[in-house]
């Protein structure tokens, strides 16, 4: 990667142009009041088509994907992006479509992907409307409230999450008007059954989980949770963040789920486009299905080129191979863990699924007088080595959270060079934790100063 | 074990890395899964396709779509995109990327980011923009949120009837599980009715007002005056606008807005039957730390190069928790990428040709119809810029079917009895002349 200092504004000069257009073949109409007209031309760049592409490509190459290299981020499932996904959502036929016509095509795109969901989850509908995962949360607990007030029970305002949820549950259930209880979980990493017990009363409209949970640990005691919420008529949600491990294995409405949703951008291959376009539809058991049209979440039929995209991930696989993609991760997840163990704090011992979390390296420099590499340091140095760094302090579970997610896609080869760069960081660490402190040394930029960036917002070209 | 072209695992790593963890097979990765739920399905799909065979499916789906001219607007627009473009939003560093948490490897989409807010606020007028949200309509429930999260103790927020009927559908749904009341102010004489508004604005518990700078009928609203009125009335003033049109209309920030919302869909993105878009949001300064979603920042890193960071996170989800008033992480980015592409193309003088063709065309258009003596015009004499509405003497619906046959795509306003047209820079004479020819024939 080679640093590139420019902004397109930098490369602006008046006079010229970037596009062409056709000649006005109407009649000059009489122009717009004045006073509903702007005062001055937007200051935007004024570029030429070969400098805007060079631009653009000399940014990319500041920047890493999964195309780039290994992208072992917990809970967010950097698997390949296949290219004719790509393909077929170009296609000028599905990219041209307005939302409002008739188009028998997309309709039966939508509901063969419904009933494949369906058939993978185990749930009866799905609404592609949500646009990522967090929203998929929202509208799954949108529906979880209008399922209890449709039956006059209006006194349902608790959810309950674990205190190793994903960040974006929580807030999801604050945006849907639901009061969120917390429920601990246990020092083997579940959730903690007792303790939820004590939680359940008839103002619960229901529980958010994810299984396996963020630990990659699979949630043992799921059968009983479920039985204990739907015990006092709440209602269970799942978190389709972490599906990747159970894909055609398990499914999330065997288990007791009402409601969930999925990550297409994850699950479903489609890429991440730097944060999205995503895709999080949202699937609910048959006694939720009328709810589906008494909300409304955004402005037509959701993402519908990631659901293309992901589509054409389903029937490129098919069920055979649908159901490797969990083996495979978990597979890799399980062979990275035991790999380096020895030189990583693993704080809960047994088999993982396709993630598990490290609380920071084992010779952390805790006791020295020089202060020891952190997990910052770590996924800072990774980079040097090429590659993406795991999910740092997350869950909150640990101080020093590393939190690794090989998926399906990555060869052997990959993964024991990346296991070879963690074990020498590691050693790194115990020699000369400054060489890590100072880390990256080889990326376009260094650390950046994020304090004064907070402190003096420069959010702008104009500002700057 | 049979291979597939997405999986590299051979049977002899398989056999290397189990050895390593110590078990026999991969099932026994699963024995924490309690047994009754581990394989007892059996799944229904089909199985795997060549990547010829799902091209082919594809294809024969795609050619069940009418292939239409469209002449509708009613938030999604024809707008004509720049070869450029796909090229470079599928540069696969951009592309297969994930949200800039590593900026040290991510400034290729900070920095576009950075840009793309830059084009925000320069349209807008305003001060500050986030990373994007998802589209149009959740934007404007994001704004209703942000005015109830910054007024103290006020928790409704008006809305205009002009706004698109799926904007207010999606700010409804948001409100009513939010714990938001809503108040509507109709429109009368073709834009939000002033006095409907002062007279909503008196109850004194109104945090925010949004108001369409275009409306649902294609006209362009005079908002002389609103924005005094209501911040007389301790509310902020949203405005809900196509960023396109911004171009050439007087901004949210010289009619005295607070915060600016509306699709990015007009610059340059595929219709797509809707979706991916985005939904962009500009404010003023103050408002800032109330602002949801994304930031970038420009700062500097240790060697004192120009760095680019997400920043003013204490805002955010995954920071706030039960506490914060927006759970949006993922938003559009490559949709912003696209944007700012686009924008750096057309620059100030394209996109006002852009307008200029598609206002040219809509006021022929308009003119050609009345002129049939098919319509009756609900707005004479006022300003509209590439969409208007027409209500036909035949039945809409009958109306929309035969322009269908003839191979052109009209939207519906189907609680007016509207007809609604929109002509972009797209349009061609002959194509806007055939329309009207195949109008008159009915």
């Amino acid at each position: 990667m080679k640093y590139y200092d420019k902004l397109i504004f930098e490369c602006s000069k008046p006079g010229r142009v970037g596009y062409t257009l056709p000649a006005n073949a109407f009649p000059k109409a009489e122009g717009l009041p004045q006073g509903l007209c702007r005062r001055q031309a937007p200051a935007l760049p004024e570029v030429s088509e070969p400098e805007v592409v060079r631009h653009y490509t000399l940014l990319s190459q500041m920047n890493f994907g999964v195309d780039s290299g290994f992208y072992p981020l917990g809970s967010c499932t950097m698997k390949y992006n296949p290219k004719i996904n790509e393909e077929v959502a170009a296609m000028p036929a599905f990219a041209g479509l307005h939302p409002l016509q008739s188009a028998p095509g997309a309709e039966k795109v939508l509901e063969e992907m419904d009933k494949a969901l369906a058939e993978i989850t185990g749930l009866s509908r799905f609404t592609f409307a949500p646009c990522a995962g967090a929203h998929g949360e929202l509208t799954g607990l949108m529906l979880m409230r209008q399922y209890h007030l449709n039956r006059g029970d209006n006194a349902r305002t608790k959810v309950i999450v674990p205190d190793s949820a994903h960040g974006t549950n929580p807030a999801s259930a604050a945006v849907a008007g639901l009061e969120v209880v917390e429920v601990k979980s246990l020092s083997n990493g579940r959730v903690d059954v007792e303790a939820l017990k004590g939680l359940l009363d008839e103002h619960v409209a229901g529980m958010m989980m994810t299984n396996p949970n963020t630990l990659g640990l699979f949630e043992t005691q799921i059968e009983e949770i479920a039985a204990l919420v739907h015990g006092v008529g709440g209602l269970m949600y799942y978190d389709g963040a972490n599906m990747n491990p159970l894909m055609g294995l398990v499914r999330p409405g065997d288990m007791g789920f009402d409601i969930m949703h999925l990550n297409l951008h994850k699950t479903f291959s489609t890429p991440h486009g730097g944060g999205g376009p995503g895709s999080g539809p949202v699937g609910v058991a048959a006694p939720l299905v009328p709810c589906l049209d008494q909300i409304r979440v955004s402005a037509w039929h959701g993402n519908f080129g990631v659901i293309l995209r992901a589509y054409a991930y389903i029937l490129m696989l098919g069920r055979e191979h649908l159901a490797k993609v969990g083996e495979y991760a978990v597979l890799s997840a399980n062979y990275i863990k035991e790999c380096l163990k020895d030189v990583y704090k693993l704080p809960i011992e047994g088999v993982c699924k396709h993630e598990f979390v490290f609380d920071g390296l084992v010779n952390d420099g805790a006791h020295d007088e020089v202060p020891g590499a952190t997990t910052l340091d770590v996924a800072k140095r990774l980079l040097d080595f090429g590659f993406h760094a795991p999910t740092i302090y997350f869950p909150l579970l640990f101080h020093q959270a590393l939190m690794i997610e090989p998926t399906e896609t990555e060869s052997k080869e990959t993964i024991d060079a990346f296991i070879a760069v963690m074990r020498r960081i590691a050693e790194e660490a115990a020699e000369d934790p400054t060489l890590l402190q100072e880390a990256p040394h080889t990326t376009p930029v260094s650390r950046p100063d994020e304090t004064t960036a907070a402190r003096s917002p420069i959010l702008t070209f104009q500002d700057a | 074990m049979s291979q597939f072209a997405y999986f590299p695992h051979t049977e002899e790593d398989v056999r290397a890395m189990l050895e390593r963890i110590g078990v026999k097979d991969t099932d026994a990765l699963y024995a924490d899964v309690p047994e009754q739920f581990f394989r007892k399905h059996t799944c229904a799909l089909g199985e795997a396709l060549s990547e010829q065979e799902v091209r082919e499916w594809f294809e024969r789906l795609a050619s069940m779509n009418p292939k239409l001219t469209v002449f509708a607007g009613a938030g999604a627009y024809d707008h004509y995109t720049p070869s450029v473009i796909p090229y470079i939003t599928s540069r696969s560093e951009f592309l297969t990327a994930y949200t800039p948490y590593q900026c040290e490897i991510s400034q290729g989409t900070l920095r576009y980011i950075f840009e793309y807010q830059s084009m925000i606020c320069a349209l807008t007028g305003l001060d500050v923009s986030n990373a994007s949200l998802y589209d149009g309509a959740t934007a404007a429930a994001e704004a209703m949120k942000m005015c109830v999260a910054s007024v103290r103790k006020r928790s409704r927020v008006l809305l205009s009837e002009g706004l698109l009927p799926q904007v207010l559908d999606v700010v409804e749904t948001y409100a009513r599980f939010h714990g938001v009341e809503i108040g509507r102010v109709p429109v009368m004489d073709g834009r939000t009715c002033p006095g409907c508004l002062r007279a909503a604005l008196a109850s004194g518990d109104v945090a925010g007002v949004i108001l369409p700078q275009i409306n649902r009928y294609g006209l362009v609203e005079d908002h002389e005056g609103y924005a005094e009125m209501i911040h007389g009335a301790g509310a902020l003033m949203v405005q809900y606008c196509d960023p396109s049109a911004l171009a050439v209309l007087r901004t949210p920030a010289e009619w005295g807005a607070d915060i600016a919302v509306g699709d990015g869909q007009s610059l340059g993105i595929p219709l797509c039957y809707g979706g991916p878009y985005l939904g962009f949001m500009a404010v003023k300064k103050e408002y800032m730390r109330k602002m949801p979603g994304r930031i970038v920042g420009q700062t500097l890193d240790k060697q004192g190069r120009r760095a680019y960071v997400l920043t003013l996170q204490a805002r955010e989800q995954h920071i706030k928790r039960e506490k914060a008033t927006s759970n949006i992480c993922s938003n559009e980015s490559l949709m912003a990428l696209w944007v700012t592409v686009y924008l750096s193309l057309m620059g100030p003088e394209g996109l006002k040709e852009v307008n200029r063709l598609s206002y040219d065309g809509a006021h022929y258009l308009k003119e050609q119809l009345l002129l049939s003596g098919k319509f009756e015009d609900p707005f004479p004499g006022k300003a509209f810029l590439k969409e208007f509405v027409l209500k036909p003497k035949e039945a809409p619906a009958r109306l929309q079917e035969r322009l269908q046959k003839a191979g052109f795509f009209a939207a519906l306003c189907t609680e007016e009895g509207y007809v609604s047209f929109c002509v972009t820079e797209k349009r061609s004479r002959e194509e806007v002349d055939a329309l009207v020819q195949c109008v008159k024939e009915g």
